[in-house]
């Protein structure tokens, strides 16, 4: 099952100590029918140079998770509680710092790009703009070593003739174009951490490949962490050190990449893994998740999967979920972890 | 290079455009039902002035030929003859036009000043006392006969607090500002009400959009992102709303010249109706439709600076 | 499924569904009903006027000129001939609400009816129809119903007649667009295919999807005309004296705004509150069928 997906080339145990540390985050967002826990209760830590990946399907709460820890949230509607701390900042929660602070923070610290790069770059400011302001953002710089280094920056994430391309508009590049635009406006002032959400979502496959190549040499050369986020479990696999499984705005399980996808332990990533098509595995049909994610206003006590879960029992609905700790720092939110490794477990007509 | 010939091929389609309303200011004339003498001459009526009227007006020859000679005269700058004036048309509205274009650069100004804050804190401020003051000032502005307004605004302003003139244009420059004031007022406030719904639904879309976000990730300050990033673009949209509207405000100027007394064409308009001097009508609607063009062709000029994406047709 | 979408249907299950729905979604449909209140409540006081009021808008009363409101039996007071204001606001709106309704009417349906086929048949019908329209919006809108309505004589009649004459090109407008849209889409593609005629395929399929755009633009287009009217009025070109129509009753009271607010200013109110009502209707009409989305 697991041998169609290509792991990753870096070598094991590259992660240094913790460099971000998320606990009991919580994103409430007011709407009109009700109050959506859009994030519920979402615990992770993330090491200095380490890749966390962070899988779920739309709606799983792994954008707003984002969003919430660079302040991005709009604030009413949405609010946020929890601890966030973050190891530049000893003894500072995040989600509670002044505008100034986070202002200081984003761009030199924390840093994020977006799934959709044309509407992710301002459409109607020059590209060598829209990167020197990134670069004069936590710099003062004359104004001609703030072009020099613009320049620098998007030769660096691959543009060529750059110099003639900084006075282009975002509509006269390409989609992968953009997002390198876009990575070289995220990085220029060397965060530490770089959220990317959906990265490669937008882009055509071939490209897809060179974007992450990308990311990954800058992660090696500047030392950054990175969170990916991603509904792709291919990419995910391939670039992350660890991976987050997201579904109803819960993390569901966490662990390192090569555990997570050789012997996972949750029923719902056990059938996204099931779910990929495997060109070693001959069968007629793709065996798809039947339901759909639960609405997530007013939502009911107990597991959010068990409605879709092959293994779901009565307790399912009654037990209060919490993130088990099945050893080797892999967490699982589910009480028949045990029974989901052994396929016996499984009722016959889940797998082809 | 691709401005200019993005400007080039603006004024092109000019063309066809002005011809047109050559067109149709001509018919306007050939509208009028019965016998046009008739209707000028009313109690003096007899055969020979009416054929004198007829010769005068162009209308015993053949259309084609009217319409040619039409055009030849509007080449030449000739307007026919105010029947009430008793000089030529054109240098009658030529007279009256100043007045009327300060007021519709006045008037445009004041919408500008009072729309763009109203309807960028409306947007920032979403359901907020201003934003729900403001959506409810609009709505009953939106409602408001301009003429019943520009009273209203006399009586309180001029008549019992003073403030500014009744009526009249003023004799300097800082008396046209005085005297034109109240007037402007009464047409920037109707079109503003569909400017600031403009600029508070383009500000709601561009604040939602995923460049703002990725500005604020910069680490740059609130102000910043604020004027080069959001207001940058909302613009952009009202410029093209303002541009569409723009002919209500030239309309405008039309009842509030009348109310206020200015001696602009608008109030020419209105008085060469009631005295049925029709070459004067004609010349002025010709006259308007040629300031909406022309403003028309200044919107679009801005727009395109404003918008790099606009000079790809 | 479906491949029209039928508005009426549309809006009663909406209705019938809103009562299932939680609070917030109420307001929302709060725009369309209060819009519908006033519209009504004008459109029933000027209908019953004989039964709200006794006085004519006609009779003069030398007696009592110039009445303040609430004075000596007149609920809003005179005017300079002591004709009853309340009265003459009552009937004058049946003259004011008979533009909005009528201008509006016949506009909506003739340049509909134009766009959709300048939509649908595109090439030189389009090209020729479009051009038309672009030439009558260089216009100044107003300036040249006044023009027309110079040229054919002062009177309501040749005031429907100018607006009617260049009213129709922003449906036609709205319509094109939409149809040139619609005629894309699949369900289009489809009617074609079973070999519908061109008037079946415009009117069943295409024109139920291009209705609620129009709809909501003819509200904003009555507002335009009412005031429009009243504009006329006000400058003697369409109703004459002494006609109630709410413009002509504030131009007339022009003269006496020092001693006499009353005689301006109420009219003025009854207008606004005209087009208040409209205004709220196509808010309301434009959030419900944005709820629909």
């Amino acid at each position: 099952m697991t041998e169609t997906l290509a792991l990753s080339e870096r070598p094991a145990g590259a992660a240094g100590d913790e460099i971000l540390r998320v606990e009991g985050l919580h994103t409430f967002i007011r709407t009109e029918g009700g109050v959506v826990r859009a994030v519920d209760d979402v615990s992770f830590t993330l090491r200095r140079g380490e890749i966390l990946g962070v899988v779920g399907e739309s709606g799983s709460g792994k954008s707003v998770t984002c969003r919430t820890l660079m302040g991005l949230m709009p604030s009413p509607p949405a609010w946020s509680i929890g601890d966030v701390r973050y190891a530049e900042r000893p003894g500072r929660n995040l989600l509670e710092v002044s505008g100034a602070e986070l202002q200081r923070l984003r761009g030199a610290h924390l840093s994020m790009i977006f799934q959709d790069p044309m509407s992710a770059l301002n459409p109607v400011m020059r590209v060598g703009d829209q990167i020197e302001e990134a670069v004069a953002a936590h710099a003062r710089l004359g104004g001609r070593e703030r072009h020099r280094r613009a320049v620098a920056l998007l030769d660096r994430v691959g543009i060529p003739a750059a110099e003639r391309r900084m006075r282009g508009y975002p509509h006269e590049f390409s989609g992968g174009m953009r997002q390198r635009v876009l990575i070289a406006v995220a990085i220029a002032s060397r965060p530490k951490v770089l959220f990317a959400d959906e990265p490669t979502t937008a882009l055509d496959v071939i490209i897809q490949d060179q974007i992450l190549s990308l990311l990954l040499e800058l992660q090696r050369d500047f030392g950054m962490s990175m969170v990916l986020v991603s509904h792709d479990l291919g990419v995910i696999a391939e670039m992350c050190d660890r991976i987050a499984v997201m579904y109803a705005g819960q993390i569901v399980e966490l662990a390192d990449a090569t555990a997570l996808l050789t012997a996972p332990r949750h029923p719902y990533t056990i059938s996204l893994l099931r779910s990929l098509p495997d060109s070693e595995r001959r069968s007629r049909y793709l065996p798809a998740i039947i339901g759909a994610p639960p609405q997530l206003i007013d939502i009911a006590p107990g597991c959010r999967f068990a409605p879709r879960c092959a293994l779901a029992q009565t307790e399912c609905q009654t037990w209060d979920t919490e993130l088990i700790d099945v050893g080797d720092e892999h967490l699982v939110r589910c009480w028949r972890h045990d029974d989901a490794r052994r396929p016996g477990a499984w009722p016959e007509q889940s797998f082809a | 290079m691709a401005r200019y010939r993005f400007i080039g091929r603006r004024v092109l389609q000019l063309i066809p455009v002005l011809f047109g309303i050559t067109v149709v200011t001509f018919f306007l004339l050939r509208l009028i039902p019965g016998d046009p003498a008739l209707q000028i001459l009313g109690q003096h009526y007899t055969k020979a002035g009416a054929v004198e009227v007829r010769h005068a007006l162009g209308l015993d020859r053949p259309l084609w030929q009217q319409y040619v000679l039409f055009v030849q005269h509007l080449f030449q700058g000739n307007l026919g003859e105010s029947i009430t004036f008793k000089q030529s048309a054109r240098s009658v509205i030529t007279e009256r036009l100043p007045p009327t274009l300060f007021l519709v650069a006045y008037a445009a100004t004041v919408a500008t000043v009072v729309s763009i804050p109203t309807g960028v804190v409306s947007a920032l401020r979403r359901s907020g006392v201003f934003d729900q003051t403001a959506r409810v000032t609009t709505l009953v502005g939106f409602a408001m006969p301009p003429f019943w307004l520009g009273i209203i605004l006399i009586l309180i302003f001029s008549i019992h607090l003073h403030v500014f003139p009744v009526n009249g244009y003023g004799n300097s420059f800082t008396a046209h500002l005085d005297h034109l004031f109240l007037p402007s007022l009464t047409i920037a406030l109707g079109f503003s009400t569909i400017l600031i719904r403009t600029l508070r639904s383009s500000t709601l879309a561009v604040l939602a959009s995923d460049y703002v976000d990725t500005a604020r990730v910069k680490g740059i300050s609130r102000l910043a992102v604020l004027r080069k990033h959001v207001l940058r673009n909302a613009i952009v949209s009202v410029v093209v709303v303002f541009g569409i509207n723009l002919a209500y405000l030239i309309s405008g100027t039309v009842i509030v010249e009348t109310v206020f007394g200015i001696p602009g064409v608008g109030s020419l308009l209105i008085d060469s109706v009631s005295t049925r001097d029709y070459p004067v009508v004609q010349g002025v609607t010709l006259v308007f439709a040629v300031l909406v063009v022309a403003i028309n062709l200044l919107t679009d000029l801005v727009h395109a600076s404003l918008d790099p994406r606009v000079v790809l047709e | 499924m479906s491949t029209t979408i039928n508005p009426g249907a549309l809006l009663l299950e909406h209705f019938e569904t809103r009562s299932r729905r939680r609070r917030g979604r109420l307001s929302r449909n709060a725009t369309l009903i209060v819009g519908c209140t006033l519209l009504g409540l004008v459109i029933v006081a000027s209908l019953a006027a004989p039964l709200l009021t006794n006085y004519s808008p006609e009779t003069l009363d030398p007696l009592r000129p110039l009445a303040p409101p609430l004075s000596s039996g007149h609920l809003l007071g005179t005017d300079e001939f002591g004709r009853d204001i309340f009265a003459r606001i009552l009937y004058g709106g049946r003259i004011d609400l008979l533009v909005a309704f009528g201008a509006t009417g016949v506009t909506l349906v003739v340049g509909t009816a134009i766009g959709l086929v300048s939509g649908y048949f595109g090439g030189w019908v389009d090209a020729v129809i479009m051009r038309i329209v672009d030439l009558f919006f260089a216009f100044p809108f107003f300036v040249l119903v006044i023009a027309i309505v110079a040229m054919l004589g002062p009177s309501i009649f040749n005031m429907f007649i100018a607006i009617w004459l260049t009213s129709w090109i922003s449906y036609a407008r709205i319509t094109r667009g939409h149809t040139v849209v619609a005629k894309g889409r699949e369900y289009v593609l489809a009617a074609k295919a079973l070999g519908y005629r061109h008037s079946r395929v415009m009117l069943r399929h295409i024109l139920p999807n291009v209705v609620s755009f129009v709809l909501i633009f003819a509200m904003v287009d009555a507002v335009g005309n009412v005031l429009l009217g009243a504009a006329l009025g006000f400058l003697g070109l369409g109703a004459k004296p002494p006609s109630p129509e709410w413009g002509a009753m504030i131009s007339d009271g022009q003269n006496y705004i020092l001693s006499s607010w009353w005689l301006s200013t109420l009219p003025g109110i009854a207008i606004v509150i005209v087009g208040v009502g409209f205004s709220l209707l196509g808010d309301g009409l434009a959030d419900l069928l944005r709820a629909d989305d």
